[in-house]
C-alpha cells in the first residue's frame, strides 16, 4: 500500500518549517522531507532572526527558542584600507521583553522547530532527499520520489521549500536556472570566544547584542557585503558577493573572507577567537524579476526556492516563515471548503503573497539590479537611518566633487580608500534612487 | 594585501559524512574544460574543490564540498557539471551554521 499524505512539505528551514508548523495544528496530515543527517545539518544563516514573522506563527517562541543576543546596536561600517566610517545606532529600547531582533545560531533554530513541529503532529523525516517531483499525465503534482528504497510518497499537494538551490522545480521545468547576477554567495565562520571578551570588546551586557554590516574595501570592488555578528560565547564573520562578479575577478571568497577578518579595524574585535567552523551558501538577490512561478497544479514554491529575499533590507527568513505560512493558509482554506488543488485554486497563494510585505517590498526594490545586496546595510533594521544613510552617500555624489573630496579628506586619512568609498557610494545611490 | 590561506584549515574544521566514491558532481566533459577560458569554478568555488591541472584542464575532487551550488550557477553556459546532492543524511553536516 502506497501511503498517502495530505501534504508534503520538501526541506526543514524557516519556510517549510512554517507550512509544516501550520498544516500540522491545524490537524492536516503532514509530511516534511528534509535532506540533512538532522534539521540544519545543511543550512546558513548570518543569522539575524526577526521575530514579528515567527510571533504570527508561534506566539510563545520566546518560552523556549534557542536565541542568541537580542540586538541593542547596529553599526553600519564602510571599510577603507585600514580605516572605517560608520554609523551607530543603540537604543535602551531596545531592552524589551518582546525583542525585535536576535543573533542566532541557525543548527539551533531549525532543531527547535522540529521539536515544535512534532508537539503539534507534523511528521519530519531527515536523512532523505527528494530526487523528482511525481506527476500525472495532466502534469499534476501527486506526491515525490525520494532518494530512500521504495521511496515513492504521494499527497493531494506539495510544497516546495528546499531552498536556493530549486532543484526540484528546475527538473521539472517550473523554473530556469538562476542568473550568476542573481545570486550571491556568503562565505562565513563561527569563532568562539570568551562571552566576557565579547561583552567588553563591544560594549554591552549578557544578553545584549551588537551587528555590524560592513561594505567597502573589503569586497575587492565587488558588489557584495559583510557582516560581524555578537553571539552568546561566539562571533559569526562573513562575507558574500554577487557570483557574477566572483566569476570575472580573481580572488576566491575565503581569500576574501580570511582579509576581511585581518582588516586593522576587525582584527582587534575577532583577536583570539577559535575558529570552528566554515560554511558557505548562496543567497537569491535577483528581486521581483527574478521571482519564478510560484503554484502549479498540486504545487507550490516557497521561501528561498521561490527567490523571496530582500537584499535591501537583509531579509530572508522573514519572508521564508511568511510564505511558508501563506502556502498552509491556502492549502487549509481549500482543505476545509473541500476543493481540489488546482492552479486555479491555488492562486490564492500568489493573491496573498501579492497583498503582503513580500510582493510589494521585491517590488518597490524590483528596478534595484544585482546592486541589491550593496545596498543591504543601509537599509537596516530602521528606516529613518536607512533614510539618512542614503542621503548621505546622495548628497556625496550630487555636490562638485573637489568641495566634497576636501570635505571627506578630513575623515579620512587615505586618498586611495576615499575615492573606492565614494565609488561605492555612487554605486549604491544609482541602485536605489 | 591578500594574505596566503589554505582552505583546508577551514574545512578541516568541518564536519563531513563521506559517502565513499559516490561523488555528487561531475564534470561532464574533460575537454570542455581544456577550452574553458575562465575556469571560473576554481575561483569561486568555496572549497576549492576545482584545480587547473597539468594538462590544461580542471580536477574536481568533491571531499570538501560545501553544496552550495556556485559551480553549478557559474558552468551554466558550458554546462558541463552534472551536479546533485548527495544522498539524504551525507555531505556536510553543519554543527551550527
Ligand atoms: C550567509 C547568510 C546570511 C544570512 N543572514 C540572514 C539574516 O541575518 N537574516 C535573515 O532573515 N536571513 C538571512 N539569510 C537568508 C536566510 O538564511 C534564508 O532566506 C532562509 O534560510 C530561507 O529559508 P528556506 O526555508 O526557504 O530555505 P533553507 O533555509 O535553505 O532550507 C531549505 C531546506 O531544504 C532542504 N532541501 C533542499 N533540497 C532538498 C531535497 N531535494 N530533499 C530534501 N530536502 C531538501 C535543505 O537541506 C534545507 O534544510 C542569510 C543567508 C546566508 C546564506
Ligand atoms: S567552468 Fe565549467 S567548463 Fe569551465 S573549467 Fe569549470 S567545470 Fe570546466
Ligand atoms: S557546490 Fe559549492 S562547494 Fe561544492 S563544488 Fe560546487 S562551488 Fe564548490
Amino acid at each position: 500500500m502506497v501511503e498517502k499524505f495530505d501534504a508534503i512539505v520538501i526541506g526543514a528551514g524557516p519556510s517549510g518549517n512554517a507550512a509544516t508548523y501550520t498544516l500540522a495544528k491545524q490537524g492536516l496530515k503532514v509530511l516534511q522531507l528534509e535532506r540533512g543527517e538532522y534539521p540544519g545539518a545543511k543550512n546558513v544563516q548570518g543569522g539575524i532572526m526577526y521575530s514579528h514573522e515567527l510571533e504570527k506563527i508561534i506566539p510563545d517562541f520566546r518560552d523556549d527558542c534557542p536565541t542568541e543576543r537580542h540586538i541593542i546596536e547596529q553599526r553600519v561600517w564602510l571599510l577603507g584600507d585600514d580605516s572605517y566610517v560608520g554609523t551607530n545606532y543603540r537604543s535602551e529600547g531596545f531592552n524589551t521583553d518582546a525583542p525585535n531582533r536576535y543573533t542566532i545560531i541557525r543548527a539551533n533554530i531549525d532543531k527547535w522547530w522540529a521539536e515544535r513541529i512534532r508537539k503539534v503532529g507534523g511528521l519530519q523525516i531527515c536523512e532523505t532527499t527528494v530526487t523528482e517531483l511525481i506527476r500525472d499525465a495532466s502534469g499534476r503534482v501527486t506526491g515525490v520520489r525520494t532518494d530512500r528504497e521504495g521511496g515513492e510518497i504521494h499527497a493531494d499537494v506539495v510544497i516546495m521549500a528546499d531552498g536556493v538551490n530549486a532543484l526540484l522545480a528546475k527538473r521539472a521545468g517550473m523554473q530556469a536556472e538562476a542568473a550568476p547576477e542573481n545570486v550571491a554567495l556568503a562565505v562565513k565562520e563561527i569563532l568562539f570566544i570568551d562571552p566576557e571578551l565579547i561583552q567588553q570588546r563591544f560594549g554591552i551586557k549578557e544578553e545584549e547584542g551588537v551587528v555590524i554590516e560592513i561594505m567597502g574595501k573589503v569586497t575587492k570592488g565587488m558588489v557584495g557585503t559583510a557582516f560581524l555578528y555578537t553571539n552568546k560565547e561566539s562571533l559569526t564573520i562573513g562575507i558574500g558577493c554577487l557570483i557574477s562578479d566572483f566569476k570575472t575577478g580573481s580572488c576566491p571568497p575565503y581569500r576574501m573572507l580570511e582579509d576581511l577578518k585581518n582588516h586593522p579595524v576587525i582584527k582587534p574585535l575577532i583577536e583570539g577567537a577559535e575558529m570552528k567552523e566554515y560554511a558557505a551558501h548562496m543567497i537569491p538577490e535577483g528581486g521581483y524579476k527574478a521571482v519564478p512561478q510560484l503554484y502549479g497544479d498540486g504545487w507550490m514554491v516557497v521561501g528561498d526556492a521561490a527567490h523571496f529575499n530582500n537584499a535591501a533590507h537583509r531579509e530572508g527568513s522573514n519572508l521564508a516563515m511568511a510564505s511558508g505560512r501563506m502556502a498552509a493558509e491556502t492549502v487549509i482554506g481549500l482543505h476545509q471548503a473541500g476543493r481540489p488543488y488546482s492552479a486555479a485554486n491555488l492562486a490564492a497563494y500568489k493573491k496573498k503573497l501579492d497583498d503582503s510585505f513580500i510582493m510589494k517590498d521585491l517590488k518597490k526594490y524590483r528596478e534595484l539590479p544585482g546592486i541589491m545586496h550593496g545596498n543591504k546595510q543601509f537599509f537596516g533594521a530602521y528606516p529613518d537611518e536607512i533614510t539618512a544613510a542614503a542621503h548621505n552617500w546622495f548628497t556625496v555624489d550630487s555636490v562638485d566633487k573637489k568641495s566634497k573630496e576636501k570635505e571627506i579628506m578630513k575623515s579620512f586619512i587615505k586618498r586611495r580608500s576615499v575615492m573606492g568609498l565614494v565609488g561605492d557610494a555612487i554605486k549604491l545611490v544609482r541602485a536605489v534612487r | 594585501m591578500s594574505i596566503m590561506v589554505k582552505v583546508e584549515e577551514k574545512l578541516y574544521q568541518n564536519r563531513y559524512i563521506v559517502d565513499e566514491s559516490r561523488p555528487h558532481i561531475q564534470i561532464r566533459n574533460a575537454d570542455v574544460c581544456k577550452s574553458c577560458d575562465s575556469q571560473a569554478c576554481t575561483v569561486c568555488c568555496p572549497a576549492a574543490c576545482y584545480s587547473r591541472n597539468e594538462t590544461g584542464g580542471v580536477t574536481l575532487v568533491t571531499d570538501g564540498c560545501l553544496e552550495c551550488g556556485t559551480c553549478r550557477v557559474v558552468c551554466q553556459d558550458k554546462g558541463n557539471i552534472a551536479w546533485d546532492y548527495p544522498r539524504g543524511g551525507y555531505g556536510i553536516s553543519y554543527k551550527f551554521g
